[in-house]
C-alpha cells in the first residue's frame, strides 16, 4: 500500500525500498494478529499462563539487572540497600527459569512444533540456553566466594573443547560485560523473534485435531 | 533391484496441523494477563527477597589463606616453582606443558592454542618476589635461582616440595635437611608477601586497572585451601558442586545434567571427563533444538498423551478424536 498523494505529486513507485520493508514487515503477523483481543477456544489451561510468566519474570530480572548496574560491581556487597536488590535480582532469576523449564515441558508435550511452528521451539530453545549462559556469567561477575569456586571449577571444561581460550571464565571483567551487554542483547533479539512467530502462527492446535475442526482450509504445514 | 509395494501415501500420512486461526475463538485479554503476570512475579520477587536474601560469601584473600593455611601457600609455591602444580602442567590455554583433553580424536585445546600464557613458576611466584624490596636475604636467592639453570631449578624445587609433602603437617620449619638451593627462602618470602596482602596486585595485572584475575585465581586453586573450603561447603565437584552455591540457595538448578555426568562413570573416572561431558551435552543440546526433526523422538507426546490434559476441554467437546 502506498500513500495517497495530491495530484500533482509523483505516486511513489512500488519499487521504492521503503515500500517493499513496510509491505513485508506488514505481512510478517496476519493482520489483527499481532496483539489479538481473542484465541483459539482449544488454549484453556493453565499450562499456558507459564509463557507470559517467562517474559514477564524476564523484565523483571532485566530490571533488577538495571538497578545493580546502577551501583556497580561492589555496591550490593557493602550496602543493604543494594544487596536486597542483588537478592531480587537472584529469585527473579530462579522464578524466570522455574517458569521457562515449565513453559519448555508444557510445549513439548504439546508437540508445539507442529504446523510449521519449528523455528518457534529453536528459538525458544536457543533462550533457554542463551539464558543459561547469561545465568552463569552472572555468578561468575559476583566478586565473591561462589564466583571463585564456580570459575576456577568452569574453566576446565571450557578449556577442554577450545572455548576457554576465547571466553576466559577467570577474567571477571570480560564475564561482566558478556553478563550485562552481549548475552541480554542477544537473548532479547531471540526472545523477540520468538515472540513474533508465535503471533504468526498462533497457538497449536490440540493434537488430532484435524482441518475440518477450523473454519478454514488447511493450506498445509509440518505435520 | 527389488520391487516393494508400499501402502498408498495418503494412508499413511498424518493429517496436516490445522490453521490454528481457523478455529473458534473466544475473548482472551492479553495485556490484562500480561499486567497481572508482571504483577504476580514482581510481589513473588519480593517475598522471596525478602524472606531468603541471597548468599554473599566473602571472596577468600590471598592474606586469608597465609592466614589460614600458612603451609598450604608455601607447598604451592614450592610446586609452581617445580612445575607440578595443577597450572603448570595445565597445557592450553595457558602453556604447553600438556596438549590438553581431546574429544575423540580431536585435540580442540591444542587447536585454540595458548591465548592466555601463564609461566607458573614465573608469573605467580618469580615476578611477585621480584617486587620485594628491603630484602636482601630474599635479593640474594632470586639471583641464586635466576643464575641456576632451569634443571637446577627443578631439582631444587622439586626437592623442597617432597620433602614438604612428608613433613609433619606439611610445616617448613619440620622439613628435612637437603638441598634446596634458594626456593625455601623464596616460598617463605612468598608466604610475608601473601600475609601482607599485596600479592593480588603483583599478580592481576601490569597495569592499573587489575581487572583480570585469572593469574591469582590459577594461584588460589593450584592450593589446597580453596578446595577444602568449598568441600566444607558440599560444593566438590563429585558433590553436584558447580551448579550450587553457598548456603542453602537453589544455586543453578537448570544445570543439573550438565553436573550429573561427572557423578557417574566413565566421567568421574576419565581423565577427559570435561571434553566428554561437553561433546555429550552438545549432542543433546543439538538434539533438544532439533526436536521437531527428529523421528521418534518428535512422536513421543503422541504416544505419552499428558496433551489429553493440557486439552481435555477440546477433546470433551470432540470425542471422536478420542483413541
Amino acid at each position: 500500500m502506498t500513500a495517497a498523494t495530491g495530484a500533482d505529486e509523483a505516486p511513489t513507485p512500488p519499487t521504492s525500498w521503503t515500500v517493499r520493508t513496510r509491505t513485508r514487515i506488514s505481512r510478517i503477523v496476519p493482520q489483527g494478529q499481532a496483539l489479538p483481543d481473542r484465541q483459539p477456544a482449544y488454549m484453556s489451561s493453565w499450562i499456558y499462563v507459564f509463557g507470559v510468566l517467562t517474559i514477564a519474570a524476564l523484565l523483571v530480572v532485566i530490571a533488577t539487572g538495571v538497578l545493580l548496574a546502577i551501583g556497580g560491581v561492589a555496591w550490593w556487597h557493602v550496602s543493604p540497600a543494594g544487596h536486597f536488590v542483588n537478592s531480587l535480582h537472584l529469585w527473579s532469576v530462579e522464578l524466570f527459569f522455574a517458569f521457562m523449564v515449565i513453559h519448555l515441558w508444557g510445549k513439548f508435550w504439546m508437540a508445539a512444533w507442529r504446523g510449521n511452528r519449528a523455528l518457534t521451539w529453536m528459538t525458544g530453545v536457543l533462550a533457554f540456553l542463551g539464558s543459561i549462559g547469561t545465568a552463569f556469567t552472572g555468578y561468575l561477575s559476583q566478586s565473591n566466594f561462589d564466583s571463585q569456586w564456580i570459575s576456577t571449577q568452569a574453566k576446565d571444561g571450557l578449556n577442554a573443547v577450545g572455548v576457554g581460550a576465547y571466553f576466559n571464565v577467570l577474567n571477571p571483567g570480560q564475564m561482566l560485560v558478556w553478563h550485562v551487554t552481549l548475552l541480554p542483547l542477544l537473548i532479547g533479539l531471540i526472545v523477540a523473534i520468538h515472540l513474533v512467530l508465535v503471533r504468526r502462527h498462533g497457538i497449536v492446535p490440540p493434537l488430532e485435531a484435524e482441518a475440518a475442526d477450523a473454519n478454514l482450509a488447511d493450506e498445509g504445514g509440518a505435520r | 533391484m527389488t520391487t516393494t509395494t508400499a501402502a498408498p501415501p495418503a494412508a499413511r500420512r498424518r493429517p496436516r496441523t490445522p490453521d490454528s486461526h481457523g478455529f473458534p475463538t473466544r475473548p482472551y485479554d492479553l495485556v490484562k494477563e500480561f499486567v497481572v503476570a508482571i504483577i504476580v512475579v514482581a510481589l513473588l520477587t519480593v517475598g522471596l527477597a525478602a524472606a531468603f536474601s541471597s548468599p554473599d560469601e566473602k571472596a577468600i584473600t590471598m592474606s586469608d589463606w597465609a592466614a589460614a593455611a600458612p603451609n598450604d601457600v608455601v607447598a604451592t609455591a614450592a610446586g609452581e616453582l617445580a612445575g607440578t602444580t595443577t597450572s603448570a602442567s595445565y597445557g592450553p590455554p595457558y602453556n604447553t606443558a600438556a596438549e590438553g583433553q581431546k574429544l575423540g580424536p580431536l585435540p580442540l585445546a591444542k587447536w585454540a592454542g595458548v591465548r592466555i600464557p601463564v609461566n607458573s613458576a614465573q608469573d605467580l611466584v618469580v615476578t611477585p618476589l621480584s617486587h620485594v624490596t628491603g630484602n636482601a636475604t630474599l635479593t640474594a636467592a632470586l639471583a641464586t635461582w635466576k643464575a641456576a639453570t632451569p634443571d637446577q631449578q627443578t631439582a631444587w624445587a622439586s626437592a623442597y616440595s617432597d620433602a614438604l609433602s612428608k613433613a609433619p603437617n606439611g610445616d617448613p620449619t619440620q622439613v628435612a635437611t637437603g638441598d634446596y638451593g634458594p626456593v625455601p627462602t623464596m616460598s617463605q618470602a612468598f608466604l610475608t608477601v601473601a600475609s601482607s596482602g599485596g600479592l593480588e596486585g603483583m599478580l592481576a595485572s601490569s597495569t592499573f586497572y587489575g581487572i583480570d584475575q585469572t593469574r591469582p585465581l590459577l594461584l588460589l586453586s593450584d592450593g589446597s585451601y580453596l578446595e577444602d573450603q568449598a568441600r566444607a561447603r558440599h560444593l566438590g565437584g563429585d558433590q553436584w558442586g558447580m551448579m550450587n552455591e553457598t548456603g542453602n540457595y537453589p544455586g543453578q538448578p537448570w544445570m543439573w545434567l550438565y553436573t550429573f555426568w561427572y557423578q557417574i562413570p566413565p566421567f568421574s573416572t576419565s581423565s577427559n571427563a570435561d571434553a566428554l561431558v561437553w561433546g555429550l551435552m552438545m549432542l543433546l543440546t543439538l538434539l533438544l533444538v532439533l526436536v521437531p526433526f527428529i523421528p521418534g523422538l518428535r512422536s513421543i507426546p503422541r504416544w505419552i498423551p499428558v496433551h489429553r490434559i493440557i486439552w481435555r476441554d477440546w477433546y470433551r467437546d470432540h470425542p471422536r478424536r478420542r483413541t
